[in-house]
């Protein structure tokens, strides 16, 4: 049997809490567990938390090549303790794994990495920071100006972020709910970074420029059981606000709902289940099954509705555990543009 | 009514409990050949699917360090983190009590796919893998590490002998912190890689060997084996067909007294055919139970071969693996069909009221025996044929078919031929009428002799290939090893010096650089070497031009062994692309026996140019003493005694390697004779009690039971020593065929053909032992025949 597949059979319920798709029964045994009101200490806090089952650095760029093309780049790394705390060298019980993509109107390039915590081939120092595995990084004298880098048989992009305003806490202060059971994640973002860079494509090199968007999450169970699947947005409009928001699919057919409304000076309003809502409303066939990709995402409290389109339907993340992530177009109340990730879609 | 044909049917059996014997022995033991050789086959299969599965050699590139048995961790981090998708295997030996197994230790994170079997065992999870530590083994390994404090899992599928576990277990196991022993190179790297020259100047790349090679190394080896089996089981089915025939011929009498009890004839045959079904599956199942005992005496010595031969890892365990199994059933079945069929289809045309006087069942043959020559002259004219037309491994088997059958074909007739030819010479009534007595039981033995003729055709031809083998082999060695001692791993620091030690002190020392590589595509290796004397004198050539060893020296050529030659299609002044831009005309081809892969040599100073980091491996020592060599390179240098190889130790090692080789070839060569010994006792056996008809008016006549009995004898005596005679001729064209073309098209060499009459001599007195001891009972139960049962014969004259 392929050993990436028993990895998987093994990490599963593991991994698949990080994207919140697929058996997702695991108690929190030994692990640290998100409690509210916290208190954050960075830069210490943009390290890593191996205590905590699960945690992410996860950046997503819209980006605009010099003829208008739209582009979208993803870097994510990954953590996933198999247990709480760290070993030395091969016995560290951290794995880590990443999945980068570069997405266009028309190609999707897509790679992941894996690696063994202990022995200094993938991690995370808040300060410097440096979050790595392989040759890919993320890294900069502190969090707000750091240079982004990956590669792939396809693709390699190097990348310079700069922030331009404060790290934003969604939920209460940072508290992130994510079901109606209480379970819940630390979730921070930085949602202000200006790019600028290239990515090495098949056709040769091209100058990018455009914004990104950073999220930090730990937990060691953000999913309740019944829950099926996520979509999750992230939409700069072009008056320079922005929101995230997402739906956490119950396996009943209901939805949780979660929103941070952002403003352009970085002041943040938080919404509980129920204030946002996403339709599906034209899916596409994309890797075997039928996956939305035009949605309305309604937020009436802030008076927006809106139409987000996904720039290539086909930005399927064919890794060890594949979901749907890739840029997209927002028409209606307001414009802009943002990123969409849908997870579970079997 | 069906019961009571049942009844009938079955009567039969228990009136003839020879023939039932016969029946059952001859299509057990043909099942138990074929099955045996299967089973074989099926389980050094299997052990070469798990070696491909556990360690990934041969199917990806790997980075192993140019010096040492190991390389540090950091590399692979290093490389990893310069983009290099690589992942870490450590590998050593554990000694336990129980006794040696090899570690492999590899990270499951990073291996490129379909590596590890890990997978088998769900209900280990990753954490106890990776930091506790979980070995998996088969279960003759798994015993062997019962004292470790890790978890061993019991799985098949890893390769024999070896434990895989995680490579941080595996460094603590070894004791041998942070070190690896190489990486593997995944086939799809990102863009933009920095060389792996500056990342990591100690390692170097060596090329996949496709994953098939072991498979297809070893194809030849099974595909003998497979001839081997294919061969017992032609025997055993002639056996089969004998009997058969013989007990459906003496049924006539009671087919023609059910029909005419009404017993309709489509029943009867189906019933028939039932029966039939039945007792090949009885024989079947004991076949595949015997095959069972044969696989597991055998196994043993085909894995010391295969691993002398190709260095594959065959597990010395047996299992029951279903295809051999069914299979074995399956040709059972077939061959009892195939045997059965046509007497049925005789049954179902006799006319109910034809006469049901038992024939000499063969005698039938007197149209049969023109189709028969025909045939025979066809199949030896395809065998001409295909020597002529020399294409293929298949096409050799197929010609060595053709031949053996034929030739079987045709013995009848040619002992016919000299039976008559004896008896229109013969003197006196009582050698006049052994001569005929003979030619008549002739239809009735011929299967057994055509039996006898194979078998000891197979001997002969099998021994003069082993024989002829051995004897170029041994003459190979000497001039391939003249260096008196041979140093090897020693780092490339240290050998500048030790070289100026050794010339110093007066010896001719003659460093060996080599890498793996594809010639023509072909696996080879290419070599460097010091060329000088040494060479000239002692290698010889295949074929050569005149100035070969000079041009070499000169760098201006290339000689190759045979192997490559054959196999990428090259002789003399070809051109060959030996990589780096360097492509050199062929002066010679040498003989390069046991080796799998092609081999190209060219000047050191040619090598150096192409590849100027590679440092020898290897150093040939001319002049000096070995163990002399070894006490001084160990107090000058520190140099472990294992690094010094004696040329005696290494010839005795490659003797040894070759005569385990053919170990199961002489052992299925016996069977195959015992098989046939068998087939002539059980065709007299049954020809004596039809025959005591004829023989009572002899006996009337004046000829004592003792007489007769000797007359037996001396009659199976001769008939054997006619076959032995037909058999010689048609071993050594079966050895020539596989000589000449199927080691050619197997192996990549030809080899000279010796010829070993001695050793014929022995096979043919061999032979006649079996015959005579065959016959020896038979005649014995004549000699004592009770008169009353000579005298009924007139009684009941039918």
């Amino acid at each position: 049997m392929n050993a990436r597949l028993i990895v998987f059979l093994l990490f599963w319920p593991v991994a698949a809490l990080g994207q919140g798709f697929a058996g997702l029964g695991t108690d929190a045994t030994g692990f640290a567990v998100p409690a509210p009101d916290p208190v954050f200490d960075f830069p210490a806090d943009h390290g890593p938390h191996p205590d905590y089952r699960i945690e992410w650095w996860y950046v997503t760029a819209n980006l605009t090549g010099p003829d208008g093309t739209d582009y979208g780049v993803q870097w994510t790394l990954f953590r996933s303790a198999l247990a709480p705390g760290e070993g030395a060298g091969w016995t560290s019980p951290q794995v880590w794994f990443a999945h980068a993509a570069v997405t266009m109107p028309r190609a999707h390039h897509v790679a992941e990495r894996f690696a063994r915590g202990g022995i200094g081939q993938a991690g995370v120092t808040a300060q410097p920071f440096e979050a790595w595995i392989d040759d890919w990084q993320m890294a900069g004298e502190t969090l707000d100006k750091v240079t982004l880098t990956a590669s792939g048989p396809e693709f390699r992009y190097d990348l310079r972020l700069e922030a331009q305003g404060p790290l934003v806490f969604h939920g209460d202060r940072g508290f992130s709910v994510k079901s109606a059971e209480g379970q819940a994640s630390y979730y921070y973002s930085q949602p202000f970074y200006r790019v600028e860079g290239t990515l090495e494509l098949p056709d040769g090199p091209v100058a990018v420029s455009g914004e990104a968007w950073l999220d930090r999450e730990y937990s060691s169970q953000p999913l309740s059981s019944t829950q099926s699947g996520w979509d999750w947005f992230s939409l700069s409009f072009d008056a320079g606000d922005k929101l995230m928001g997402f739906r956490l699919r119950q396996t009943d057919g209901s939805a949780y709902t979660s929103a941070t409304w952002i403003g352009a000076d970085g002041r943040t309003q938080s919404y509980g289940n129920g204030a946002l809502t996403a339709e599906p409303l034209q899916g596409a066939e994309v890797a075997g099954r039928e996956v939305p990709v035009v949605w309305r995402v309604t937020l009436p409290e802030r008076d927006i509705d809106v139409t987000v389109e996904a720039v290539n339907p086909g930005a399927w993340m064919a890794v060890s555990i594949p979901y749907w992530e890739g840029p997209v177009r927002v028409s209606g109340s307001h414009a802009g543009r943002g990123y969409l990730e849908m997870t579970g879609y079997e | 009514m069906t019961r009571a044909v049942l009844q009938a049917l079955a009567a039969h059996w228990r009136r003839n409990p020879l023939q039932f014997f016969t029946f059952l022995a001859g299509l057990a033991l043909a099942t138990a050949l074929w099955s045996g050789v299967q089973a074989i086959n099926a389980e050094a299969r299997a052990s070469y699917d798990a070696a491909a599965a556990t360690l990934g050699e041969g199917r990806f590139d790997q980075l192993v360090p140019r010096a040492g048995d190991s390389l540090p961790q950091e590399t692979y981090v290093a490389l990893r983190r310069a983009g290099w998708q690589v992942s870490p295997v450590v590998e050593g030996v554990l000694r336990t009590d129980a006794g040696r197994v090899r570690i492999v230790g590899l990270d499951p994170l990073t291996t490129p796919g379909a590596l590890s079997p890990v997978g088998g065992a769900r209900d280990i999870d990753l954490n106890s893998f990776l930091t506790v530590g979980v070995l998996f083994a088969d279960a003759a390994t798994a015993g062997r590490l019962a004292d470790l404090p890790q978890e061993v899992v019991t799985d098949t599928s890893v390769a024999p002998d070896t434990a895989l576990t995680d490579v941080g277990v595996a460094q603590r196991l070894l004791d041998r912190p942070e070190r690896l022993s190489r990486l593997i190179l995944a086939p799809e790297q990102p863009m933009g890689l920095p060389p792996l020259e500056q990342v990591a100047p100690g390692l170097t790349r060596v090329a996949a060997q496709s994953g098939s090679d072991v498979g297809q190394l070893t194809g030849s080896f099974h595909l003998n084996l497979t001839a081997f089996g294919l061969l017992s089981f032609a025997v055993g089915i002639f056996i089969v067909h004998g009997t058969i025939g013989l007990v459906f011929e003496q049924r006539r009498g009671m087919v023609r007294t059910l029909r005419t009890l009404g017993v309709p004839l489509r029943r009867l045959i189906l019933l028939m055919a039932v029966e039939l079904l039945v007792l090949s599956l009885l024989a079947g199942g004991i076949g595949v139970v015997l095959g069972y005992v044969i696989a597991a005496l055998l196994l043993p010595d085909v894995a010391a071969t295969l691993e002398g031969l190709y260095g594959a890892q065959v597990s010395g365990g047996l299992q029951l693996r279903p295809v051999w199994w069914l299979s074995g059933l399956a040709i059972a079945v077939l061959g009892a069909g195939l045997a059965g069929a046509g007497a049925l289809w005789r049954i179902a045309r006799m006319p109910i009221l034809a006469s049901a006087r038992p024939r000499a069942w063969a005698m039938a043959a007197g149209r049969g025996r023109w189709l028969q020559g025909a045939a025979a002259v066809l199949l030896l004219a395809v065998a001409a044929g295909i020597a002529l037309a020399d294409a293929g491994l298949i096409a050799a088997f197929a010609l060595l078919g053709c031949l053996l059958i034929g030739a079987a074909l045709a013995l009848p007739l040619i002992l016919g031929a000299v039976l008559a030819l004896g008896q229109s010479r013969a003197k006196g009534v009582i050698g006049g009428w052994f001569w005929a007595d003979t030619r008549q039981q002739l239809p009735g033995l011929s299967l057994a002799l055509m039996a006898l003729l194979l078998a000891m055709a197979a001997n002969v031809g099998v021994s003069t290939m082993v024989s002829s083998f051995r004897l170029t082999f041994i003459d190979f060695l000497d001039q391939r090893l003249f260096a008196d001692a041979y140093i090897r791993g020693v780092d490339r620091d240290r050998m500048p010096g030790i070289e100026a030690f050794l010339q110093d002190r007066g010896a001719t020392v003659l460093p060996l650089l080599r890498v793996d590589s594809r010639l023509a595509g072909v696996p080879a290796e290419l070599m460097g070497a010091r060329v000088g004397p040494a060479y000239e004198t002692n290698w010889t050539f295949v074929a050569a031009r005149p100035e070969a060893w000079t041009q070499v020296a000169a760098g201006d050529a290339v000689i190759v062994n045979e192997q490559l030659a054959r196999r990428a299609g090259l002789w003399l002044d070809d051109m060959l692309d030996l990589g780096g831009g360097l492509r050199l005309p062929l002066a010679g081809v040498y003989g390069d026996y046991g080796n799998p892969v092609g081999q190209a040599v060219i000047a050191e100073a040619r090598f150096g140019v192409v590849f100027p980091d590679e440092t020898p491996r290897q150093f040939g020592v001319l002049g000096l003493d070995p163990e002399e060599l070894r006490s001084a390179l160990g107090e000058r240098f520190g140099l472990p005694p294992s690094s010094v190889v004696d040329q005696s130790s290494v010839k005795a090692f490659s003797l040894g390697v070759f005569e385990r080789t053919f170990t199961v070839t002489a052992a299925l060569n016996v069977l195959t004779l015992a098989v046939a010994g068998f087939a002539i006792l059980m065709s007299l056996l049954t020809l004596s009690a039809i025959r005591l008809p004829q023989l009572a008016p002899v006996w009337a006549m004046g000829l004592t039971r003792g007489a007769l009995a000797r007359v037996e004898l001396i009659r199976a005596l001769v008939l054997a020593a006619l076959t032995a005679l037909l058999a010689l001729p048609l071993g050594l064209a079966l050895a020539w065929v596989l000589l000449a073309m199927v080691n050619v098209q197997a192996f990549g060499w030809r080899l000279p053909m010796y010829l070993f009459p001695l050793d014929y001599a022995r096979l043919g007195l061999l032979t006649l032992l079996a015959a005579a001891l065959a016959a020896l009972w038979p005649a014995l139960r004549m000699a004592r025949t009770p008169v009353s049962q000579l005298l009924r014969v007139f009684a009941n004259e039918r």
